[in-house]
């Protein structure tokens, strides 16, 4: 007898995958809907440049975001690590606040900032910084920029937890040995905060490659990404098996980069406690 | 701190010795850079490295807690300050080998720290610290973790160590037996402030104050009132009996003898002596001590009785009578 877990798993994890993967041989009908003529048609078809940019692009706009949201979330962990208990229980309340809206709210109220004649374009006029309003809405960069406001958290939060756990008189010891902040950084703080940089990581890449109206709504009709895409083909392109075939594209490539990715950091790292 | 005023000798093994909270852990990182004085300077052979960081700084800590770095072997370990200063792999490696070999760790170096035991991550700690030759060792009671009989043998290897190597070696503990033991010159601190600095046989046998001689072995604390002062010398009355100390001048006419349990005998039948009687007998295996009660006094007198006197064999409630020398009293305020 099956335990209830796998049960559970096997339900609504496993079998679904399932479902994609085959539709994913299967051929579009005359007015969208699949029909089991099953090829690798939908496969080679990824393979025109077209739709390789696209990957790579959404690769590259969801790395981007990931290096952001370390960037800003490094520090701020590190920040928020050092405060005494009380205040760290407000900071991280405060992180974790924005959940408690909608995501689709939150993004609507970065298009009215960021539209021409927004909040931000309002803004500097009014203190003479420019004198036309800057076209950010519609552009690639608002989407990275809608994507790093809501995934920050995510990179936040194990980051945290990681520095929490990092003993700091390590760094003593370091600098004592002649490290400069910097040297002892990179060469006794990473590796040792190495579990929740690549946590946080994880949390940010994948979403970011997932949040296709994030995308949609600050990128414009001009951004096109692989979550856009496969959205497209199950709503006004009516290409099922299309989409389910991007969409394993999609999930193997994701899993191969975190592998890479784990494998390198941890190789770089030898060893780190638990 | 309450202002600490204090010059090390080079090659000298100092400790700071004192109960928790006064103030020793504090110099010590104050010395290596993790604390910024709120006045006053330190001088490195006579340079100022009070405003500089830890690591301009030339000397090395052993941490309390060893703070090894759980990611790197040993080797790296031990290979980091010569690493951080960009020497050549080759000398590196040359360093890192001989000074494993100094703490007995050879062959130890493609392990991690937590494949160690306590004394073994101890020596690591040494051996890193000291590879990059600073001019001083600053160790913040690095033998706390380990058990009696470990610790006795840590001591000796890092005093002969110290010796070998020729390095100042500043070293804090509250272990006074640790400090007795090891030290060329102890500072005995208190509150903040350094209460006596100086060898252990002149801390133990001429404390300057009534903590420095309690706080170092055990002592026999008796009311004293000074009956005469001259220019060499002072009458003491202690307990009734009257002698005569080569000793500084008391301000006070109430002062404290302080007596040492070892120093106090049985008087002989033509010596002055106080009486009591026996209150208890503790076999401490190399000696008996002796708990004396005298009448007027709160505490009872401890006695050491060295094995096979007179002193050793008595029993509890016999009558006493017990004397010391003069040389043997420390008057302390």
């Amino acid at each position: 007898m099956l335990a209830p877990i796998t049960l559970w798993l096997l339900a609504f994890q496993v079998v679904p995958l399932l479902l994609i993967l085959v539709a994913s041989f299967a051929s579009r009908g005359r007015y969208g809907g699949i029909v089991y003529k099953f090829g690798v048609h939908n496969y080679v078809r990824f393979l025109d440049p077209l739709y390789l940019d696209i990957l790579v692009d959404s690769v590259g706009v969801a790395a981007l975001t990931t290096a952001i949201c370390l960037l800003i979330g490094y520090p701020f962990a590190y920040f928020l690590a050092q405060q005494p208990l009380s205040r760290r229980h407000v900071l991280l309340l405060l992180v974790v606040i924005p959940f408690w809206t909608n995501l689709l709210t939150r993004t609507y109220a970065w298009m009215i900032i960021l539209r021409g004649n927004g909040l931000l374009n309002t803004w500097l006029m009014g203190l003479g910084i420019i004198s036309e309003p800057i076209e950010i809405l519609y552009t690639m960069g608002a989407s990275v920029l809608g994507l790093v406001y809501v995934l920050l958290p995510f990179m936040v939060l194990p980051l945290y937890a990681s520095i929490e756990k990092f003993d700091h008189r390590m760094l003593r010891a370091a600098y004592d040995l002649g490290a400069t902040p910097w040297q002892a950084f990179r060469k006794v703080m990473l590796p040792l905060t190495m579990p929740g940089v690549i946590a946080g990581s994880i949390f940010v890449f994948i979403p970011s490659l997932a949040l296709f109206f994030i995308i949609d709504l600050l990128g414009g009709a001009r951004t096109i990404l692989i979550g856009n895409l496969i959205h497209r083909q199950f709503t006004q392109a009516r290409d099922w098996p299309f989409g389910a075939a991007a969409s394993v594209i999609l999930t193997v490539m994701s899993l191969v980069l975190i592998f890479l990715y784990v494998r390198f950091f941890n190789h770089e790292t030898e060893r780190v406690d638990a | 701190m309450d202002g600490i005023d204090l010059t090390v000798h080079e090659g000298e093994f100092l400790t700071l010795l004192g109960p928790s909270g006064c103030g020793k852990t504090t110099t010590l990182m104050m010395m290596a850079g993790f604390e910024t004085p709120t006045e006053g300077r330190i001088l490195i052979d006579g340079q100022d490295v009070t405003h500089k960081p830890a690591f301009q700084r030339p000397l090395n800590t052993v941490f309390q807690n060893y703070a090894l770095f759980p990611h790197m072997t040993i080797f790296d370990n031990v290979a980091f300050g010569l690493r951080m200063r960009r020497l050549p792999e080759a000398e590196v490696r040359r360093r890192v080998y001989e000074h494993l070999e100094m703490v007995q760790l050879r062959g130890f170096e493609r392990r991690y720290p937590w494949q160690l035991s306590g004394g073994q991550q101890q020596r690591v700690a040494l051996a890193r610290a000291i590879v990059n030759s600073p001019r001083v060792l600053l160790l913040d009671e690095p033998l706390g973790a380990l058990d009696l009989k470990l610790r006795r043998e840590m001591q000796g290897e890092l005093k002969k160590l110290q010796r070998h190597l020729g390095i100042t070696f500043i070293y804090v503990t509250h272990d006074q037996d640790e400090a007795l033991s090891m030290s060329d010159r102890i500072a005995v601190m208190n509150r903040g402030r350094i209460e006596q600095l100086g060898t252990a046989a002149e801390i133990y046998e001429r404390p300057r104050s009534r903590f420095v001689a309690e706080f170092i072995g055990e002592t026999n604390l008796l009311p004293a009132r000074i009956v005469e002062q001259r220019d060499r010398s002072t009458l003491v009355d202690i307990l009734g009996i009257i002698g005569r100390l080569t000793t500084h001048r008391y301000p006070q006419s109430e002062v404290y003898a302080s007596i040492r349990p070892e120093r106090i005998r049985l008087a002989s039948s033509d010596e002055p002596g106080v009486e009591g009687r026996v209150w208890d007998t503790v076999y401490a295996g190399p000696v008996v001590q002796v708990l004396v009660h005298i009448p007027g006094t709160d505490e009872p007198l401890q006695v050491i009785a060295p094995p096979g006197t007179h002193l050793a064999r008595v029993y509890p409630g016999e009558a006493v009578r017990l004397t010391w020398d003069s040389e043997d009293v420390v008057l302390v305020a």
